[in-house]
């Protein structure tokens, strides 16, 4: 797969490196670059252990100890306040994790709608609107109203990408979002990620351990004990 | 900052935990309505004392007190006059403590645009005689219309007319408990002797009962003309005046202005009544120290539930930061969430502490001491309501702080990893 030249950088990280330091100091991150390029599709495997989820969370902006630099849309994340973070977050990354992490406080729909909300760039009509055209995107907007806790794990998960995909992000991160899903869903999300990169051109990130899924994507990104071996 | 959205996600938590939230607020509640009864009683109480005191009591009172004469004969005399003088145990001369020139000095007092009013007072030592055994008392000679007027004397005279003590010659009202000591009934006459030896009959038209059973034991009160005539002495003397204030806070400095205009002692309320006032002041720092603790008690009630809230909300919180909430709005959230635990919970509670008090305020309170009062004193004073508010205010705030700032320093990638 070869990715168009004059695609704009959206993401780029620079000589990642982490250390933790408990019990023992250990480099768990080692130099890592890392291109994106707007519409890449692209997945990370490796070894459990290997450093693929704390760089995700360097990616995201979560975490914010390490050494090297990230530019976010061409903006340095290095030395940002924490409320800068977390508007980087709101308007421009979209994330879903293995575990749903929806609020039973609120219906699925409040539940897509929260982090548009948050960025209160729309109405609540408007946004209430966009959450429901991305839940049907997903197909599970007859779920709308329900609790979250009234959906299977399939549903839920579904319902978690709808929320990362409200405010448009110029990426959406995923970590092993299917690892709690049996076949038959996995199948689902890794069908609706397909979709999202081929008809709607989102750039997506993806860590997996499906090598099968992992061959779907434009690009596999191979880590070995803190670095990208490919 | 969206004030909105967080609002939503705080009423949203607090639904989802209404119960504990409910017991929170209740604490709030239980705290600010004893906080209000409490002062409100206390401070009805005080008024209730002070009214005992300062009704009967003089602003200012002047009186001549025996005593030496300062100007001796020997620094009058022109030999002596840059001596230093040591004269020992000098004694007052034979004149009674008493004011001589009364209606002089009433003339002036009455110009006196500071003075609510002036009632004159002449008091005596005397023995009640109740067949053979005298009892030793003191009667007070009053003008009846101006002790009424100020010093609300109508009010203890609990039986017999209070005005026939001016329009029956040679009366007397008697202290109940006087009167029960002796076994006299209105209408009976009594026998009194006085300082000098003379013996005096005079016919009981009425009781009163002070409050304060020491006085009701031991004392009359006689029109003043009748208590001068006792006395032999002419219309013109008495031995106190008793000055009413138009402000109570001015007697100390009055007090001093007329005891060096008309060269007589004077004393103030407060100087003559302070340990009622410390009394009263022991009264509210008690009741706004047990407030005070209830309401320290209730903003540990929602510290708990703020901590407990977060405890099991940790992932929710995580996912609102995870999706860019900032710590200054989940700080808020939580902030929030405390506040209007503490405002719902005060509202409740100044209902409450107005209900409670209207209640104490009709509960019957009878005692032979207080004829004037029928219920338990309550003071309705808007004082207490706002600092019962801000109170709470400030222990929900504080008692959210602390949650709401361990809320908003949640990590998420520590909480995310941990799953
Ligand atoms: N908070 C921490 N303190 C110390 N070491 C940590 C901490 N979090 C992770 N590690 C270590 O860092 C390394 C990388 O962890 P990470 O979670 O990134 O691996 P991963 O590639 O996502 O693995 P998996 O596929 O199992 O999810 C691991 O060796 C792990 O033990
Ligand atoms: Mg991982």
């Amino acid at each position: 797969m070869l990715l168009s030249v004059e695609n704009k950088t959206i993401l780029e990280a620079i000589n990642i490196t982490k250390y933790f330091h408990d019990p023992i100091t250990v480099k768990v991150l080692d130099r890592v670059n890392l291109t994106i390029k707007k519409g890449d599709f692209l997945s990370i495997i490796g070894k459990s252990g290997c450093g693929k989820s704390t760089l995700l969370y360097i990616l995201s902006t979560m975490d914010t100890n390490y050494e090297g630099d990230l530019f976010i849309d061409g903006v340095s994340m290095k030395n940002r306040s924490q409320s800068f973070l977390a508007r980087v977050r709101n308007e421009k990354i979209g994330f879903v994790f293995q575990f749903h992490y929806l609020l039973n406080e609120f219906n699925v729909l409040k539940n897509v709608m929260l982090p548009g909300l948050k960025l209160n760039k729309k109405s609540p009509k408007e946004i209430e609107h966009d959450a429901y055209e991305k839940l049907k995107i997903l197909g599970i907007e007859k779920e709308a109203f329900k609790n979250p806790n009234q959906l299977s794990g399939g549903q839920k998960q579904r319902v978690a990408i709808a929320r990362a995909m409200i405010n448009e992000p110029i990426i959406i991160m995923a970590d092993e979002p299917t690892g709690n899903l049996d076949k038959k869903n996995t199948e689902i999300v890794f069908d609706i990620f397909q979709k999202l990169a081929t008809h709607y051109h989102q750039s997506l990130l993806i860590v997996t351990h499906d090598q099968e899924f992992a061959n779907r994507t434009d690009k596999i990104i191979e880590m070995q004990d803190g670095k990208i071996i490919h | 900052m969206n004030w909105k959205l967080n609002g939503q996600v705080a009423i949203s938590l607090l639904l989802a935990k209404w119960r504990q939230t409910l017991v929170a607020a209740i604490g709030v509640t239980f705290g600010i309505t004893f906080f209000i009864t409490l002062l409100s009683f206390m401070s009805g109480l005080n008024d209730l004392l002070d009214g005992l005191i300062g009704n009967r009591t003089p602003h200012v009172r002047l009186y001549n007190e025996v005593q030496p004469n300062d100007k001796q004969p020997i620094s009058l005399h022109p030999d002596h006059q840059n001596d230093y003088h040591f004269i020992r145990s000098i004694k007052p001369r034979n004149k009674l403590a008493r004011i001589y020139n009364y209606s002089a000095i009433t003339q002036t007092l009455e110009k006196d645009p500071r003075i609510l009013g002036l009632a004159p007072k002449t008091t005596t030592q005397v023995f009640y005689n109740v067949g053979t055994v005298d009892i030793a008392g003191v009667i007070y000679g009053i003008d009846v219309e101006q002790e009424a007027k100020l010093f609300m004397f109508a009010d203890y005279v609990t039986q017999g007319n209070f005005m026939d003590l001016k329009n029956v010659s040679n009366s007397i009202i008697l202290g109940k408990s006087l009167a029960e000591k002796m076994m006299v009934n209105i209408g009976d006459i009594i026998q009194l002797t006085t300082g000098k030896g003379q013996q005096v009959k005079l016919k009981v038209v009425g009781f009163f009962e002070s409050g304060l059973m020491d006085f009701d034991k031991t004392q009359g009160y006689v029109y003043i003309n009748t208590a001068q005539k006792i006395l032999g002495v002419s219309n013109n003397e008495i031995t106190d005046l008793q000055i009413k204030l138009k402000d109570i806070t001015q007697a100390p400095i009055l007090a001093k202005e007329f005891a060096q205009t008309f060269e007589l002692n004077a004393i103030d309320i407060q100087t003559a009544n302070s340990q009622f006032e410390t009394g009263g002041r022991v009264r509210s720092i008690i009741s706004y120290a047990v407030g005070i603790t209830l309401l320290i008690v209730a903003g540990f009630g929602i510290y708990n539930i703020l901590n407990m809230m977060i405890y099991e909300k940790i992932d929710s919180i995580a996912i609102l930061k995870a999706t860019g909430f900032s710590s200054q709005d989940v700080n808020l959230i939580f902030v929030m969430i405390a506040l209007s635990i503490g405002i719902f919970g005060g509202f409740v509670g100044l209902i409450g502490g107005l209900s409670l008090s209207y209640i104490i305020d009709h509960i019957p309170f009878n005692t032979p001491a207080l004829p004037t009062i029928k219920t338990y004193p309550i003071n309705y004073n808007p004082k207490f309501y706002l600092i019962g508010t801000i109170f709470s205010l400030i222990t929900t705030y504080l008692a959210g702080y602390l949650p709401a700032r361990k809320a908003s320093k949640i990590d998420p990638v520590v909480i995310i990893r941990g799953k």
